[in-house]
């Protein structure tokens, strides 16, 4: 050991220890707050094929960084270029080490290999794993680069806003970008004193005079260590977390894990997973249209996990799903506001006795049609879809034409987990007791409740879905009009429920469907979503407003939609015309 | 002799011409429809005495046959231009017309009530507007969806104006005094009907609005309830159903009703909107902004272009009168 050892790697040897210790301890106690159902799912799955895919997107995510790379691709180099360079050197420097014919190989040797050894009896060898580590370097050397510019001007990778860090994250952040340029310094000075240095760490260290390398030389080894040290300390606390918590999230979810409508340990690991890149900022609503700076999800991440996120904060948000949608670790943006919004005092607070009152209705041989409380106010809806039903000698049952009972999403929503069950425990017994064959629904909100937080037993189906069915079956007739539409995609459900194809289906087969600027995952709110109760009429016709623009982009003459929230915001204080896909399906129908 | 165009031929554009007329300046009245005066003929009675609209009406155009006023109707003018103490006039194809002073009467429209979805305008029969239950009294039928005799009417008050959803969140100021009008109109032909107005509060601000208010109730038997409607729906029988709340004793309540009728708030004519924008006098909601509201109600921040009435706020016909003549007056001042 002597011979390659120096008081220098005691820094990194301790840090790699503290670093280890920590990680596993955090791990353990994250996973012991997992409830018993994710328990049960994380042991059955365990051992099983399920790994192989996790590998395999493990590699592509925690490594290669796939999907910030179809963002963005200078912004993908950048993460790439860190991620995998320093991923290589890793392993090329074991590798390098392992092959030196040196009597031991202490796990050190491979990060101060030049310092340790100088010449080696084949020197074709050794000249290849020079310039190959030399390379490995100067990649990781131009993500560092791009990082420094990105802090400059954050336009080169596509981003607006980036995300202002907390002091903390700051001072890791630092130690990381010193690493790779005292490392540079460090096998320069050595490769002056022994000629053992690559393409780049030979020519740069020939400027210095040897003199002056051999002063400097351990000092420079030294700070790399202590770079190093500082950096694998400071991880577990900081961002940087995510380095490993993204790839052990990575299996868990391959097992089957996901959020729980409480927060769990699984949360911890989504809340270290993400490394507050910051690119939910740019597209969020509120911070495009509204300019609200604090309330993106990067940062309400942030706060939740440092166990300081205010009220204001989780509830300052339209849960329109933008961001999911743009996260490049796939986090679960949705469910843990939504955790963090429980009030459980004022949950307790309610009276639902009127609900016994209601009686289920027998409607064997019939479909269930549920409006929702919003397809209410907007009545077009509604009336479309039961001029609908009887063109297409449909049976059906409407569940809540004259006592409604609200799905529970919108109490979800704000947090009232108590009442919600309340009303989902009616609607899951009329169902039950009515014998449907499905339930069809004509409001998004609805329809991911449905889907979602209820465990029916019969199928649930949005309007578009049915009538994209019943125009495929042939069991209407529509025809084709000259009408310029553009389809606004609602959220929820689009990147709610992941239903873009059967709207522009039904709309193809009765009007000229046009295309909005942005639209699918990438579409905009229309700002007027039961998410949010903190922002003000004018500030949801802002969004409104950016929404409204956007699916102007090719000038359609009607605006057709799924979703009466979205009919509303754009009938509000607007004299374009909005019409609900069912409405434009109805007025089309070519009578038998 | 002075060129005068005054754009828009409704009370307040014709009280203006003819004054301007009598004193030897020669108007040029623009029309958009065919006819002058085409918001005022949907009407049947005025109020608050109850007078014929036609009666006034016929007054009104009595005075445009003076020499002196030269009435262009189908043609809209949408933008004005002031250069050398001259203001150039285009219309819609691009034709100009010169005039040394202009006069905006453009005045408003009703809300569209298909906006307000919930309340089933446009979609359940049985929910009419103010306009369409005024044009019922004009022609003394008043008929449910299934031509019958309604047995219960309905009136919400504000509906487009005071709500911040649809973008006004300003008082439309006659809607109030025009449901009492109407409702008492209702009572005269259906003795036996029902008839509620559901209001927010009632603004009797004339001097004699209070008393037919009262005398509604005394005489008329028109009830009152304090709430919105929040919602309406069909019944099976072609009848509307309501949801609302009488917050007076705070209860939520449902009711069925042969007819709902929606006080539409006034919004800017297009023609208003247009001339607003284009000229760069848009006030607060799209209507024309004046300098001053107490000392010159009638100039606007572009020399040589005025407004009168309805174009600059919501106004009932009396104050459109007493407006133009304002206009008129100011014209002529500053014309010497």
């Amino acid at each position: 050991m002597s011979q390659y050892f120096s008081p220098f790697v005691l820094p990194f040897c301790a840090a790699v220890l503290v670093l280890l210790g920590i990680c596993i301890w955090k791990y353990v106690r994250w996973y012991k707050h997992f409830d018993r159902l994710q328990k049960a799912i994380f042991l059955k799955n365990l051992i099983s094929w399920k790994f192989i895919p996790a590998l395999w997107e493990a590699f592509r995510e925690g490594i290669l960084h796939v999907r910030i790379s179809r963002k963005n691709l200078v912004l993908g180099y950048m993460h790439r270029s860190i991620a995998l360079g320093w991923f290589l050197l890793i392993v090329v420097g074991a590798i390098e080490s392992h092959m030196a014919p040196t009597e031991s190989h202490p796990f050190w040797m491979g990060i101060f290999f030049r310092y340790f050894v100088h010449d080696t009896p084949s020197p074709g060898i050794s000249m290849f794993f020079a310039n190959l580590m030399d390379f490995l370097l100067l990649y990781v050397l131009s993500g560092i680069t791009l990082a420094y510019l990105k802090k400059v001007y954050s336009r080169i990778v596509g981003m607006k806003k980036v995300t202002k860090h907390v002091i903390f994250d700051q001072f890791a952040k630092f130690s990381l970008w010193a690493i790779f340029p005292l490392r540079l310094l460090s096998e320069s000075l050595s490769a002056n004193l022994y000629h053992n240095g690559g393409f780049l760490t030979q020519s740069v260290g020939d400027l210095f005079s040897s003199s002056f390398a051999s002063t400097f030389e351990l000092l420079s080894w030294t700070c790399y260590s202590f770079s190093l040290a500082i950096f694998f300390v400071a991880l577990p606390f900081s961002r940087y977390m995510h380095i490993f918590t993204e790839i052990v999230l990575i299996f868990f979810r391959h097992l089957g894990l996901k959020e729980r409508t409480a927060k769990t340990g699984f949360t911890m690991y989504e809340l270290s997973a993400c490394s507050r890149c910051g690119i939910c900022i740019d597209n969020c609503p509120l911070n495009k249209q509204l300019a609200i700076p604090n309330v993106q999800s990067v940062y309400f991440l942030r706060d939740l996990r440092y166990k300081r996120v205010k009220p204001e904060i989780a509830d300052n948000c339209l849960l329109c799903a933008r961001c999911s949608s743009d996260c490049p670790v796939n986090i679960d943006l949705m469910s843990i506001r939504q955790q963090a919004r429980h009030k459980q005092e004022l949950d307790t607070q309610h009276n639902y006795q009127y609900l016994d009152n209601i009686q289920p209705f027998n409607a064997i041989g019939r479909v269930g049609y549920f409006a929702g409380c919003m397809s209410h106010l907007t009545p077009a809806i509604p009336e479309a879809m039961v001029a609908i039903f009887e063109a297409a000698g449909q049976k059906y049952w409407y569940m809540d034409e004259d006592k409604t009972i609200c799905c529970g999403r919108p109490l979800m929503q704000q947090g009232y987990l108590n009442q919600a069950g309340e009303l989902r425990r009616k609607n899951i017994e009329m169902i039950k007791k009515s014998k449907i064959q499905f339930l069809i629904t004509s409001c998004p909100i609805c329809y991911q409740s449905f889907k979602k937080e209820y465990k029916l037993p019969v199928p649930v189906i949005h309007h578009t879905e049915y009538i994209a069915g019943l125009l495929q079956s042939g069991k209407i007739k529509v025809r084709k009009d000259d009408l310029k539409t553009v389809y606004h995609d609602p959220c929820e459900l689009g990147r709610g429920c992941n239903i873009y194809k059967e709207p522009r289906q039904i709309l193809k087969k009765t009007t000229q469907l046009v295309k909005a600027k942005s639209e699918k995952e990438d579409s905009l709110c229309c700002g007027y979503n039961l998410g949010n109760t903190l922002i003000n009429n004018e500030q949801q016709k802002k969004i409104r407003d950016a929404a409204f623009k956007n699916l102007m982009h090719k000038k359609p003459d009607v605006i057709a939609t799924a979703c009466p929230m979205c009919k509303k915001a754009f009938k509000h204080s607007m004299d374009f015309p909005i019409r609900d896909i069912a409405e434009i399906v109805k007025d089309n129908l070519i009578k038998k | 002799m002075k060129k005068i165009a005054i754009i828009g031929a409704g009370p307040a554009g014709i009280e203006a011409a003819s004054i301007l007329a009598a004193h030897n300046f020669e108007v040029t009245l623009f029309e958009k429809s065919s006819t002058p005066l085409s918001n005022i003929l949907d009407k049947a009675f005025l109020f608050p005495s109850s007078v014929a609209a036609a009666d006034l009406v016929d007054e009104l155009n009595a005075k445009l046959l003076h020499d002196n006023i030269q009435l262009i109707c189908e043609k809209e003018i949408v933008n004005i231009k002031e250069t050398n103490d001259e203001c150039k006039l285009f219309d819609k194809d691009g034709k100009t017309y010169f005039a040394s002073k202009v006069l905006i009467t453009t005045g408003y429209t009703i809300f569209d009530a298909h906006r307000k979805e919930e309340l089933g305008y446009g979609i359940y029969k049985g929910v009419i507007s103010s306009l369409d239950l005024e044009k019922m009294i004009r022609h003394k039928q008043i008929k449910n969806s299934i031509d019958e005799l309604p047995q219960r009417i309905t009136f919400l008050q504000c509906v487009g104006s005071r709500d911040e959803k649809s973008g006004n969140n300003y008082c439309s100021k006659i809607c109030c005094v025009t449901a009492v009008k109407q409702a008492i109109e209702a009572r005269k032909l259906l003795p036996q009907a029902e008839i509620y107005i559901f209001y927010m509060d009632l603004r009797m601000w004339g001097q004699t609005f209070e008393e037919l208010y009262r005398q509604s109730q005394e005489e008329y038997d028109i009830r009152y309830i304090r709430g919105r409607i929040s919602e309406a729906s069909a019944t099976f029988d072609g009848k509307v159903q309501i949801k609302s709340e009488d917050t007076l004793i705070g209860q939520p309540l449902k009711m069925t009703t042969d007819l709902l009728v929606l006080m539409c708030g006034m919004e800017p004519s297009p023609g208003t909107k247009t001339l607003a924008e284009n000229c760069q006098i848009a006030g607060d909601y799209h209507f024309i902004q004046t300098i001053d509201p107490h000392l010159h109600d009638n100039e606007t921040a572009q020399t040589g272009i005025y407004v009168a009435g309805s174009a600059k706020r919501p106004m009932s016909i009396r104050d459109t009168l007493s407006d133009a003549a304002a206009a008129a007056m100011q014209i002529m001042s500053d014309c010497q």
